[in-house]
């Protein structure tokens, strides 16, 4: 007989995580709060090279005003980006569409 | 990884496994895994604008210089979560 390939463990670990409303409701929370602190590294990175000249005692106010600004541009770059793609994707639907077939 | 596995079978062939344990774990998981990351960064930038020429060892203005980056970067750290989550408020206000 054909032996019956055994599920993985990540596997049978995800049906425990999602069928236990409990796990599920903590994992979606967790995976939220991970996704922000991935992009506060992401962004503080980002923000650094352009804001960071020399590290002094502390943090001065001009450094501050360009990380809170660098932030804000960032998300909006993001979110424009964005838009724009989802606009032109629109736009141009039924082209992608032959494309695909 | 293997604890959580064999934890798996033990609690599906019997007694009921301890939610609030695994969600401990994880919990610590993600903050060791959080920690790292920004040690990570953290020693790229500090190296980056510290360590000029790599000489025979660290000398004292080095040290000075990655010390004062620490407490900067983590300065930048926390202005950057507090305006991100600022402005995700204000986003969910808008909606």
């Amino acid at each position: 007989p054909v032996p019956c390939p055994s599920p993985t463990k990540k596997y049978l670990l995800y049906l425990f995580f999602a069928t236990d409303p409990q796990l599920q409701q903590f994992i979606e929370v967790e995976s939220q709060k991970q996704r922000f602190q991935q992009l506060v590294h992401q962004m503080t990175e980002v923000c650094w090279e352009k804001c960071m000249d020399k590290p002094g005692p502390k943090l001065d106010s001009r450094a501050e005003v360009c990380f809170v600004n660098c932030v804000e541009r960032f998300i909006d770059t993001s979110q424009f980006i964005l838009n724009r793609l989802e606009q032109t994707q629109r736009s141009k639907g039924s082209f992608s569409e032959t494309m695909d077939d | 990884m293997d604890g959580f596995g064999s934890d798996f079978s033990a609690g599906a062939s019997g007694g009921k496994m301890d939610t609030g344990t695994i969600m401990e774990q994880v919990k610590v998981q993600i903050a060791v895994a959080n920690a790292q990351e920004l040690l990570q960064r953290m020693t790229d930038k500090c190296f980056k604008k510290c360590i000029g020429k790599p000489g025979s060892s660290l000398d004292n203005s080095e040290q000075k210089c990655i010390a004062m980056c620490m407490d900067r970067y983590m300065d930048a750290w926390n202005t950057v979560s507090r305006t991100y989550n600022s402005r995700l408020q204000r986003e969910r206000a808008r909606m």
